[in-house]
This record gives C-alpha cells, structure tokens and sequence, in this order.
C-alpha cells in the first residue's frame, strides 16, 4: 500500500489494482467550508486531467481532476448528506471515490508526501 | 505606478486576530478569521459581528441646499431627509441605470455620504462636477466599523449610551472612550447593528473595546456577503449595475413618492415608464432544491427550455441551510412559486422563485 500526491492536492492511496482518492487536508484548508460535492457515478471512465467532481464551499466552486486515468468502482455516497466531513477528515473518511488504474505506470509521474510536503511549503 | 492593495487603519489587527487577508476592490481586507465564514455569519445571526468596512469611501458635503441639489444626481428625497435621519439611495445615469448606490445621511451642519469602495474614484468627481456650490470632500483619516446582529445594541451601547436611543436608520455623533465618532444604525446583514465612523488614530482601541464584550467576534468579507444575500440586498457589481435600473432591481422603495411623480433625476423618463408598466425583468431570489449552490452567471430557464434570465448573486445561505440566489428574470416569471430549472455545470437543476428575503429582517424601528 503506497500513497501519491498531485499538484492538484489529491492524494491517491494503492492497494493491488484499486486505489483511494481523495482532497489533501492541505486543499481542504484552502477551500474553506465545504457545502456540496458533485461526484460521477460508480462504472463511469475517466482519463488523467478529466475533471471528475466538483466541490463547493462557502467561498468557490473547485474542480477535482483525475490524476490518472482509470474507472469509478465506488462513490463515497456519505458526502452527499455530510458535505462538511470534506474539512473533517479528508484524508480518512472523507475519501471521494475508490478507482480502477489503467495504468499504474502513471502512478511515477505523483508525488510522494515528502515531495508534496516541499510543494506546500 | 504600482497599485499594491491599501491597508485600512485595522489591518495589523486583522493579521492578529488570525484574517485570512485578499485583495478586494485594491483593498488588502480579511474574508474571514479563524472562526470560519460559516462560524462568523450565525455569531452575526445570533449574537454580534464586527466588521471593518473602513475601505468604503466616506465624504462630507457642504453648501447650501445639498439635498436638494443631490436630487439632481439621485432619484430620492434628500431635500426633506431630516437632522439625524440616514437614508438609502443610488446615482442613476441617463438611462436609468444604477452608477452605485450609497447612505446619505443628514448630520445638520453636513451630510454624510458612505458609497462602494470600488467606485469612490467614480463617484467623488461626479459629485464634484454636478454639485454646484457644494464642496465635496473624502475622508482619508477615518475607520468605518460595523457591529452587527442582536447582541449589537449591547456591544455598542455598552460603550457608548447615546446609541441604544437610535432607531434604524438614525445616526448622531457621539463620544465612544472619549473620542467623538459619528455611530449610525444600520448595515448590511439583515440584523440590528450599528456603523460607526473613527477617528484612524483611535480605531484599533474602539475596536477592540467592542471586541472585548463576550458576544462580539471579528467576521470577514465572505460572511458580509453571505448575511447580505439571505438579507435579500443588493452588491453592486452583481445584482446592480449601470444597465439595471431600480424598477427592475426591485429597489422602487428606495423612491420616494414625490420623486416618483415629479421626476428631475437622471433616467427618470426609464424610471416613470417602468414604475408604470412594469419593467421588462425583475430581480428575484431563487431557491435552488437540490444542494448545489447556484453561483453568478449561472443560466435560468423555464421548464421549456427557455432562457428567462440570469443568477447574479449565489451561494450557501448558512441561516438557511441550503443554497440561495438572487437573478434577474423577465417579467412573467417572477411570481413567488414559479418553478425554474438553473443549468449549473451544463445540468438543469430544480429551483423556485422565492419572496426575498431568505430571512426574516430585524432592524429597530
């Protein structure tokens, strides 16, 4: 089990051929409080930079982009009613989808937390 | 020339109370505090906020008949606005639409006048070049403060007696710690609450004195604008504009009934026909029924498909517990009930056409 990070301020945590993705608690903290999340449905395929969500908050709306490409296996359906969980734990149970990879290699081109840590600052 | 943002005479305190400082309208101002946007908003519902609203523009005119020569510019009763008695308004321009819109208050040997502060440098000269005889001058050296919501009558009045005695819209000088400062009563929140007007050299210490009172809390940008789009009132910039006149922007209140009938203002030919037959669009307020807020520009379409308007103003209301908006629709569809689908994100989503406010209004009267 590895954890990535993008400059989109996803993390992405691989377990065999599925993997976990979700907001970094650092983009949770800059988008301010969350008041609804559009997310795709289970079965729908997406491509690396497809934008695959959206997530407002008091302030803005902000997209999520796919930082590999791959297949929605399971929507996290709890943010649906508990929006606000995306400032609690975004990084525990706030995750957003759970996916299919197309194509693990794109998993070298992420970040690992040391390397994100340096792009956050 | 380099145009960095401006500093109000609080932003050190802003920056130790923990603001979260932007750029707005060239002003380095706080959007919200630690407490959060959500947090700040129901302490203003529910107890009092402090704002700082210092980057308004703040003017003093002097001359004879300065009232009366303001109706030249504005379609409201100034001539008759009494001692003490602050009154809402706006510059029209000749074809009816809004320039900005403003608080002219009466202050006997003065009057007071707070407008946008994104249009300061608009509307100083446009008074300089059409008021005859007035001499037009812009406060540089003083902080505007708002304290606002139930609890502001003790947070201002505890400091300050003379200000529990005003009635909305009432302004009066009045000695705050020692220091003369000009407390009016009213704001932009939908709430009870009070404008004050300090001295810059004096403005941190007043401000944390009101700070001080337990109900008070420091609130940003982003919790003025949500309070005042459940209020149902107007930003310049979204919902008013110079193409929407005040007929349409449901602002015909703010004229009174002489200027009404006899006209004399920029664009009252626009003004009279609307106020008569009815204008060809209305501002409304929305109510989204799904979860997603509906933000500015987003597409409002009858159910069959047609285009009847735009969201000029939207978002999460948090008094509400949902989203709300405020658009421009024509004239057919703006009955409270109406049923509309918004295309957000290139979807239609269910909305309603709503009585504004979202909330209930608690001024003093």
């Amino acid at each position: 089990m590895a954890t990535y990070y993008s400059e989109e301020h996803e993390w992405i945590t691989v377990e065999g051929d599925i993997a976990t993705l979700g907001i970094t608690q650092h983009a949770a903290d800059q988008l301010g409080e969350v008041v609804f999340v559009e997310q795709k449905e289970a079965g729908e395929e997406f491509e690396k930079g497809d934008e695959i969500g959206v997530i407002e908050s008091v302030k803005a709306a902000s997209e999520i982009y796919a930082p590999v490409d791959g297949e929605v296996v399971e929507v996290n359906e709890t943010l649906a009613d508990n929006p606000g969980a995306l400032n609690e734990s975004p990084e525990g149970d706030a995750w957003i989808y759970k996916i299919k990879l197309s194509d693990a290699s794109q998993l070298e081109d992420l970040m690992d937390l040391d390397g994100y840590k340096a792009l956050i600052g | 020339m380099t145009d960095a943002p401006k500093r109000t005479p609080l932003y050190d305190l802003h920056v130790e109370l923990g603001g979260k400082m932007v750029d707005f309208a060239g002003w380095e101002m706080p959007v919200q505090y630690p407490m959060g946007i959500m947090g700040e908003h129901k302490q203003c519902r529910e107890k009092a906020a402090l704002f700082d609203v210092s980057h308004m523009g703040q003017v003093i005119l002097r001359g004879e008949n300065v009232g009366e020569k303001l109706e030249t510019l504005c379609p409201q009763a100034y001539a008759t606005l009494k001692e003490g008695k602050a009154r809402y308004g706006f510059f029209t321009n000749d074809e009816g639409g809004i320039m900005d819109d403003l608080i002219v208050s009466n202050a006997g040997d003065h009057f007071f006048v707070v407008v946008n502060a994104a249009l300061r440098h608009q509307d100083i000269p446009h008074m300089q070049a059409n008021l005859e005889g007035v001499e037009v001058t812009e406060i540089f050296d003083r902080a505007l403060v708002a304290v606002q919501g139930p609890k502001a009558e003790d947070v201002v009045g505890g400091l300050c007696p003379a200000a529990r005695d005003l009635k909305f819209m009432e302004t009066t000088l009045a000695e705050i710690n020692g220091v003369e400062c000009r407390v009016s009563r009213l704001g932009y929140t939908g709430e009870d609450g009070y404008e004050i007007s300090i001295p810059e050299d004096k403005a941190v210490e007043i401000t944390r004195a009101f700070l001080a009172h337990e109900d008070c809390e420091p609130a940003g940008l982003g919790a003025r604008d949500s309070l005042r789009l459940e209020a149902g009132l107007c930003l310049y910039g979204n919902d008013i504009d110079q193409t929407t006149s005040p007929v349409e922007a449901n602002l015909a209140w703010a004229i009174q009934k002489r200027r009404k009938e006899e006209g004399g203002f920029p664009g009252a030919a626009r003004i009279q026909k609307e106020l008569a037959e009815g204008p060809s669009r209305k501002l409304v307020g929305i109510r989204p029924e799904g979860r997603a807020p509906a933000r500015q520009g987003v597409e409002i379409q009858s159910l069959e498909g047609e285009t009847i308007g735009q969201i000029t103003s939207g978002g999460f209301g948090p008094t509400v517990g949902g989203p709300v908006a405020m658009g421009y629709v024509a004239a057919g569809h703006n009955e409270p009930g109406q049923k509309v689908n918004l295309i957000i994100r290139g979807k239609a989503q269910p909305a309603e056409v709503v009585a504004l406010p979202f909330v209930t209004q608690n001024y003093k009267r």
